[in-house]
């Protein structure tokens, strides 16, 4: 394993955000809204990415904890009137509290039955919602008032429809996310997570509780996609039971294998490479899904590994 | 941190340092092909620029394509007419794929790439709410052809207008009076689970109700569903309607367990033509349906009746007596909804010539002048019918066909009024500010 001296690491993170910073005053104004949205889906991809990529549990109901933060953050102002603040850390807690739940239950498999077991209850998740439609407004949703969307400091307030806020706000999100997985990477408990990852009854004789390390994974990935999609509800002002749908379980997993499984970058580059090729091709046909299987065929081919995992492999051993 | 045994190997393909530096050139280039400054700002000569939020895959797929050849009709009608303001008119399509996520976006890339003057055209009542915060946020005219209730709710935003189409609400409540004086006063419902069922569930009542007859039951089916038998047995005996609205590739599996459950003794049957647009009315299985009614929002077969407005707009638009298209007597169209673009764009014409509109930077003229509007006459610019317009709610209200499945067509045998279809405003989007 190469190993990036902690600095060489930080330095290439500080170094996107950075970038992403500055992409800010010079993309053209649709690209710039574009971006804004994609880091905030980067940031559900990294958090599938946590529990894939490190520790290497398949899950295909990942949009459950999205819906979640969604919901959780949506319902909280439509329904509760709360403000946005109390409203994002009300939609964390609920993808954090279901995660707990279904890493209890979901974790007592592996494998394919724990992709076909958090399928399960995604599908469960995602037919509450229009069960109870009275309040979630089933298949059509509900929109977030563009009022309620405004952070208020004071006699100073923040209106997060406004492009530049809304930009800001999703690269301090995904900054703090990228960071913090950065930092969980390196850690000795990430080591752990790799570990069960390669060998979970290696790890199990050396002594660590591979139960516990796992639903920890489970509830910071499941938070942390609470995150993301409590943002989503609060930037993009719209709350629907299609984000909660086995699509936008499969996505991020295309995210995450795009960009590169167990890289800290990968996701983002994923999610950016897969939105960039639909927007380009949706404008020239409409089989532009043909296209983008032709091109995730390709990827698979000639970067198995993923965008940034095939580069760690053969050129920077050292990224993290 | 590279993993050792290969778990994110998907091939074991090798990759040479020239393949990989060309799949990378390649991906930039893909990344930059949209032209950044392809788009310039209309200015006075410049055509009218008209965004279309298209179903072009998706479950919508099916409207989209013929709501696209409608819109094509209306501008080549329109432009041959002179424009829009001396100005012609260009339509600059989106394929949303029927998805709320992405229809959000494609509204933000008509309003900031494309910067075009209105965005028109959105059917799917998920993509129309979940579109309408981003037209707001960017002060983007949005002309929906949705039928949904949701505009009218008036808890969208003041951007969002359906003058073309009436809603769902208004439709429902215009059938009552004829249900109910000819159908029969004992009526059962069946309804997908989900939000266009909840329409019907929640708005019938009441409707029939006024009329002195009544819901019995109501029966939901999980959209999940691909057998029906098993829920025939829990309409009551003594119906005397069955009132349906189910939509999708099941209907046909439904309405032949239907005839299979009743054989030749059955209620009356009366259904929304939404459960069977694009699909022919003899494809096999439907042949239960013979003798029952529909609304419909404009006729799919020509009538005798039919006005010179009518035949001129089926006539451009392509769709022959039958309401398929001209040529291709299988490729049926949506009649009872795609008309609504036609209209929509008349009225955007018309509200455009109102405000004086020149560009972008009018478009809170736009928005007012199109509040201002309160009725349209039938003729060529309005084939279905009369509509008035009430500007707070930003939706039209118009006439409903009830149309009689009679050898395998379908014939018009009665039309509401305006006044059948009319309820209190919910809200008022005038207050809002642009």
């Amino acid at each position: 394993m190469n190993e990036a001296s902690p600095a060489r690491a930080y330095a290439l993170h500080l170094g996107v955000i950075a970038l992403l910073f500055a992409l800010s005053f010079v993309l053209p104004e649709y690209y710039h809204g574009l971006l804004a949205r994609i880091m905030v889906l980067a940031v559900f991809a990294m958090g599938y990415n946590m529990l894939f990529g490190y520790v290497g549990l398949l899950s295909l109901g990942h949009a459950m904890f999205f819906g979640a933060g969604l919901y959780g953050a949506g319902l909280a102002i439509i329904q509760l009137g709360w403000g946005v603040p109390l409203a994002f850390l009300g939609g964390v807690a609920c993808g954090a509290l279901l995660a707990l739940v279904i890493g209890l239950l979901a974790l007592r498999t592996t494998g394919v039955a724990f992709m076909i077991v958090t399928m399960m209850f995604a599908q469960v998740f995602y037919l509450l919602i229009l069960y109870f439609a009275a309040w979630t407004g089933g298949d059509q949703g509900q929109v977030v008032p563009q009022p309620a969307r405004v952070l208020n400091f004071g006699a100073t307030s923040l209106d997060l429809t406004n492009p530049t806020v809304r930009y800001m706000t999703a690269l301090v999100l995904f900054s703090l996310v990228l960071l913090v997985m950065l930092a969980i990477v390196r850690s000795r408990y990430g080591r752990v997570l790799v570990a069960i990852r390669e060998n979970e009854e290696r790890t199990k004789m050396l002594g660590y509780d591979t139960f516990s390390n796992k639903l920890m994974a489970v509830v910071v990935s499941g938070t942390i996609c609470a995150a993301s999609g409590a943002a989503y509800a609060l930037l993009f002002g719209y709350v629907g039971s299609s984000f909660a749908s086995v699509q936008y379980s499969i996505l991020p997993l295309l995210w995450v294998l795009l960009g590169g499984a167990a890289t800290t970058l990968g996701p983002l580059i994923g999610t950016v490479f897969m939105y960039y090729v639909i927007d380009v091709t949706s404008g020239y046909t409409s089989a532009y899904l043909l296209i983008v299987g032709i091109a995730l065929i390709l990827l698979v081919l000639f970067f198995p590994k993923g965008i940034l995992g095939s580069i760690r492999q053969r050129w920077l051993g050292w990224l993290p | 941190m590279a993993d050792k045994n290969g778990f994110f190997d998907l091939s074991k393909t090798t990759l040479t340092r020239r393949t990989a530096l060309k799949g990378l050139a390649a991906g930039a280039g893909l990344a930059v092909a949209p032209g950044f400054v392809r788009y310039s700002q209309a200015q006075s000569s410049a055509p009218i620029k008209i965004g279309f939020q298209s179903h072009r895959t998706g479950i919508g797929a099916a409207y989209g394509r013929w709501y696209e050849k409608t819109t094509a009709a209306a501008v080549k009608a329109i432009n041959a007419a002179g424009g829009i303001n001396g100005r012609q008119v260009e339509v600059i399509i989106e394929d949303d794929g029927t998805d709320p996520g992405r229809g959000a976006e494609v509204v933000g890339k008509f309003a900031t790439q494309h910067k075009t003057d209105i965005v028109f055209g959105t059917l799917f009542s998920h993509v129309v709410i979940g579109s309408a915060p981003a037209a707001g946020e960017n002060k983007m005219p949005y002309f929906v052809v949705s039928e949904g209730h949701h505009v009218a709710s008036t808890k969208l935003n003041r951007y969002v207008f359906q003058p073309g189409i009436t809603d769902v609400k208004s439709q429902i409540q215009s059938m009552a009076p004829w249900i109910a004086a000819n159908a029969g006063k004992k009526v059962t419902q069946i309804f997908p689970d989900f939000a266009f069922g909840y329409d019907h569930r929640d708005y019938l009542p009441p409707a029939l109700k006024a009329q002195g007859a009544e819901v019995i039951a109501q029966i939901a089916i999980p959209p999940t569903e691909s057998s029906f038998t098993k829920y025939f047995p829990q309409i009551p005996p003594e119906t005397e309607v069955i009132y349906h609205v189910m939509v999708g590739p099941a209907v046909l599996t439904f309405v032949k367990e239907l005839g299979e459950f009743y054989g030749s003794n059955r209620p009356q049957l009366f259904g929304f033509m939404d459960s069977l647009e694009a699909t022919d009315i003899n494809s096999p299985g439907l042949e239960f349906l013979d003798g029952s009614h529909f609304w419909e929002g404009s006729p799919r077969y020509a009538q005798a009746d039919d006005s010179a407005a009518q035949k001129a707009y089926r006539a451009a638009v392509g769709i022959d007596d039958n309401g398929a298209a001209v040529g291709d007597p299988k490729d049926v169209s949506t009649a009872s909804h795609m008309f609504g673009c036609w209209e929509t764009l008349y009225v955007v014409k018309k509200a455009m010539e109102d405000a004086g509109y020149k560009g972008p930077e009018d478009r809170a003229k736009l928005v007012e002048a199109t509040e201002a509007l309160t009725a349209f006459a039938e003729g060529p610019e309005h084939p279905q019918g009369p509509k008035t317009f009430n500007g707070k709610i930003h939706q039209c209200f118009g006439i409903q066909n009830i149309s009689k499945v009679e050898g395998g067509k379908l014939k018009v045998v009665h039309k509401t009024k305006i006044e059948d279809g009319l309820y209190e405003a919910e809200g008022d989007y005038t207050k809002q500010a642009l």
